[in-house]
């Protein structure tokens, strides 16, 4: 810290750092102006961005286990156990279950992860999509469809160091 | 304060009245308010500009934190605790992680200490960027708010790369940081390591706010206006605020050399060389270049840390469900805005049997009543925002 | 062509009803001209973009917008507020800035009204708007606006006497107080006044910067502390009529300064023919000059406390104005 002992320096100091701010901006923008004009142009978020959580049908057991350790409790499951005919004639009649319902409340989800991290058949994925408001509440509560829809947004994982 | 009479009535004033009592006009500087940082209400009793008894209402932002602690699991508790502070969200969430780990009895690996320390740094800088942006705002000047809140985009992108959250991290787990993106048989070997980009970037980063910190000495520090309205204003002496419990910065500026980095060992800060930063006479300007000079250091621990990192493994084994045995303890932390602690009773069960959270600025804002006696009204606003609290913070 | 303009204007009702018709629409012109150079030239100053998308990549009709914006919203009245008051206050405010345009020369005969005792004119008018001020905060029924008033009502007093007494020197020196005469007076000397008379124009600077309230002598408005001080409960129509009145203040108090100071319409060596032509752009010109230090200013300090406020104006300013106004007369005897 400088205070020189002529009065207005540091008036001026600050004057100097505002003006050489306005050039820079109006002149040399590339360089200096770290604008970015939403929606006209879009940044790409990181890959671990959490935007929003996709779903696999195909591999969800319906165990559960997400639904039980969500903190806000946003993760509505409903599913039935159906039999599937054996492989071979001699073979047991194996019964599996199948997932009817799999919602997740936007509204109410806080984007922990704790979901993605506790599954363990590699259904939920993150995925940096953000742009999905909507201007009614009840839209929020993307359904199963919905959220494999998602799967397509999910990114590689980054290089690591 | 009793709680008596003449208090409640006070409490209860809510409508504002036109008659010209000047001898006593009592103020209502209320929760909604541009600079209050929150929702606090702060009832003045001013004379003309002369405020001469000024009482904080406090609770409009109570959360439950510590009853939401009772009635959840350790990794959900993790995902709500960097909500507290939610300007330094990661300095939040270590606190409470070595306090189970002490309880369990865990060795974290050095790597992801490592991690821990660069992360909360980082957090640091971001929450002092936050207090250099709006301390100027509210003394009138506009114009730094753009310059620190530029470069703290590049640390929130830093955080966001590696954690997947600008503001609330939430990759803290017992035993270290997260290892893997998922449980299941591919997502297990996706592991959360620091990415390759990421220390380039970092270095970069450091630079623009080293470089930002040099812009806003120039633009704030010597300044006529801005001496003239921080100089000599709200000055704590070092007995009252240690009194108070003030910690963090504020203490530091008012001259007493205590940084619990130095003291507490939840992180390898010993590993690293910095200095503690002090002031001189305790008055806000003391307390703004004590945050800016804290900038600084923190810069410096987070490039000495990237140089020279350790390999390793990010998680120390454990158990699939965690449990943590019967105990209590007491961990606290230098977060950013002064020092933080979570004492936690456990009684073997899957979530603790009690959290009780010491919030750095519950205890700051106390000695508001202490500090605006016999001040003018914008000398409320300049002192109120130095202390650089959060209701958050505040209420829990 | 200029015998049928003075054919018209010889008829007293048709050139009173022109001039009125040129100020009253100069004044929201201006204002919003200034308003625009302000919202881009801070941006720039803040390393951002500023208005954009409104027209175009320029953003020149941000301020078409808002004013769009403020005419249809509703019009607040506090329960408590005392309803006659609460209305004169903008009116007055903004009434006493358009009188202010009367007096200015824009070229050689192009006042719109030249009185002889123009600048005495000027500066008794810019003090109306502190009643306008006062009664704003009075009479909005809330503790806010009152405080913000009585602040306004300080500072805007304390300030008129350094406003005044700064421009007794140039006074001295032109011999006048008919502003054309001045500009004449600094066209037969060859300089602008503003070569022996910058302590006077320093504090004449400080002064309107303090009479428009703005950063950082802006503690009656202080937008972090008081939520827009005595502007609080105004909204829609009126509120435009106060945010106007500021961007014209602006403009009436710079150009002031720059016919007294800066030669006004002149340029060293133009010839009265170019002077009528170019003259109001020379003025424009000098005029955005003062008003890009004015916006310079206040987005770059932060805003004084009363008390300092107040003991700048009596301490420092009066005292140096008297000062100028005693060497100035000595000199002008002596030399």
């Amino acid at each position: 810290m400088t205070s020189r002992s002529i009065p207005g320096y540091g008036l001026a100091k600050g004057m100097w750092v505002t003006l050489s701010t306005m050039f820079k901006t109006i002149f040399l923008p590339k360089k200096h102006l770290r604008t970015v004009m939403y929606p006209q142009v879009k940044e790409t978020p990181v890959p671990r961005a959490r935007g929003v959580i996709a779903l696999d049908q195909e591999a969800c057991t319906v165990c559960m286990l997400c639904a039980r350790q969500c903190p806000d409790w946003c993760i509505y499951i409903e599913g039935h156990k159906e039999e599937v005919p054996p492989d071979k004639p001699e073979g047991r009649i194996k019964v599996r279950s199948k997932l009817d319902r799999f919602d997740i409340d936007y509204a109410l989800c806080m984007y922990c992860g704790i979901c993605v991290e506790v599954c363990p058949f590699d259904a939920l994925f993150w995925s940096p999509e953000y742009e999905y408001s909507e201007y009614q509440m009840g839209d929020m509560m993307h359904d199963m469809d919905r959220l494999q829809d998602w799967l397509k947004t999910v990114p590689e994982p980054p290089e690591l160091a | 304060m009793t709680l008596d009479q003449e208090s409640v009535r006070h409490l209860s004033e809510v409508s504002v009245s036109v008659e010209l009592e000047t001898p006593e006009m009592t103020l209502n500087i209320g929760p909604q308010h541009p600079s209050t940082h929150g929702v606090l209400r702060l009832m003045a009793r001013v004379d003309g500009e002369r405020t001469y008894d000024v009482r904080p209402v406090i609770g409009y932002m109570h959360r439950g934190y510590e009853k939401l602690a009772e009635v959840r699991t350790y990794p959900q508790i993790t995902t709500i605790v960097n909500r507290i502070d939610w300007v330094s969200g990661y300095a939040n969430e270590v606190p409470f992680m070595t306090a189970a780990e002490k309880l369990m009895e865990i060795e974290v690996p050095e790597r992801a200490l490592w991690i821990r320390t660069i992360l909360t740094e980082m957090a640091r800088i971001s929450s002092h960027l936050v207090f250099m942006a709006s301390y100027p705002l509210e003394l009138g000047a506009a114009t730094p708010l753009f310059f620190a809140l530029r470069e703290r985009e590049r640390v929130l992108d830093l955080l966001e790369s590696v954690t997947g959250g600008r503001f609330h991290p939430n990759f803290n787990r017992i035993g270290g940081v997260k290892p893997a993106y998922g449980s299941g048989s591919s997502t297990r070997k996706m592991i959360q390591d620091l990415p390759a980009s990421f220390f380039a970037e970092t270095k970069l980063a450091m630079e623009n706010v080293l470089e930002a910190c040099e812009q806003l000495e120039d633009l704030v520090a010597g300044n006529e206006i801005i001496l003239a309205r921080t100089r000599g204003v709200g000055v704590l002496p070092p007995e009252v605020a240690a009194a108070y419990g003030v910690t963090g910065p504020n203490l530091r500026a008012s001259g007493v050399a205590f940084d619990l980095r130095k003291v507490e060992d939840y992180l390898p800060y010993d590993q690293f060389d910095f200095d503690v930063v002090t002031g001189e006479n305790g008055d806000c300007w003391d307390r703004w270049y004590v945050r800016l000079q804290e900038i600084r250091q923190s810069a410096r621990i987070v490039s000495q840390a990237v140089d020279s990192i350790p390999s390793g493994p990010l998680q120390a084994k454990v158990p699939k469900v965690i449990k943590v045995p019967r105990g209590e303890t007491y961990v606290r932390a230098e977060n950013p805005k002064g020092e933080m602690g979570y004492y936690l009773v456990s009684d073997g069960g899957q979530g603790p049997y009690r959290l009780k959270i010491r919030s750095a600025s519950f205890s700051n804002i106390s000695i508001l009543p202490w500090a605006l006696e016999g001040v003018l009204i914008p000398d409320i606003i300049a002192i109120m925002g130095s202390l650089d609290f959060v209701l958050g913070d505040v209420d829990r | 062509m200029t015998d049928i303009f003075a054919g018209v204007m010889s008829n007293f009702w048709v050139g009173l009803g022109i001039k009125l018709g040129i100020v009253a629409g100069l004044i929201p012109v201006v204002g919003m001209i200034i308003g625009f150079a302000e919202m881009k030239l801070s941006a720039k100053m803040q390393n951002r973009v500023g208005p954009y998308y409104a027209g175009g990549r320029w953003g020149w009709a941000q301020l078409i917008a808002d004013g769009i914006k403020f005419f249809q919203k509703e019009d607040i009245i506090p329960a408590n507020a005392d309803r006659q008051i609460f209305k004169i206050a903008p009116a007055l405010v903004l009434a006493s800035t358009v009188a202010l345009v009367v007096v200015i020369p824009f070229g050689p005969g192009l006042a719109f009204r030249n009185l002889e005792l123009g600048l005495f004119f000027a500066l008794a008018i810019s003090s109306l708007s502190t009643i306008g001020v006062l009664i704003a905060g009075w009479s909005s029924a809330n503790k806010y606006s009152l405080i913000g008033g009585l602040r306004a009502a300080g500072q805007l007093i304390a300030y008129e006497l350094p406003l005044v007494l700064s421009v007794v020197g140039v006074v001295v020196l032109a011999g006048t107080m008919n502003l054309t005469t001045i500009v004449e007076a600094q066209i037969a000397a060859g300089y602008p006044y503003l070569v022996l008379q910058f302590v006077g124009f320093g504090i004449f600077m400080i002064a309107a910067l303090a009479e428009l309230s703005r950063i950082p002598f802006d503690m009656p408005i202080a937008e972090s502390e008081l939520v827009m001080g005595y502007l609080t409960e105004y909204t829609g129509f009126r509120f435009l009529f106060f945010f106007l009145a500021e961007f014209a203040n602006m403009f009436t108090m710079s150009a002031i300064a720059a016919t007294l100071f800066l030669g006004g319409y002149w340029l060293p060596g133009m010839t009265e023919e170019q002077m009528i032509v170019a003259g109001p752009l020379i003025l424009a010109a000098k005029v955005f000059l003062l008003i890009f230090v004015m916006i310079w200013f206040r987005w770059t300090f932060p805003r004084f406390r009363e008390d300092q406020l107040q003991r700048i104006a009596w301490k420092v300013l009066v005292p140096l104005a008297l000062a100028n106004i005693a060497v100035t007369a000595i000199l002008k005897v002596v030399i």
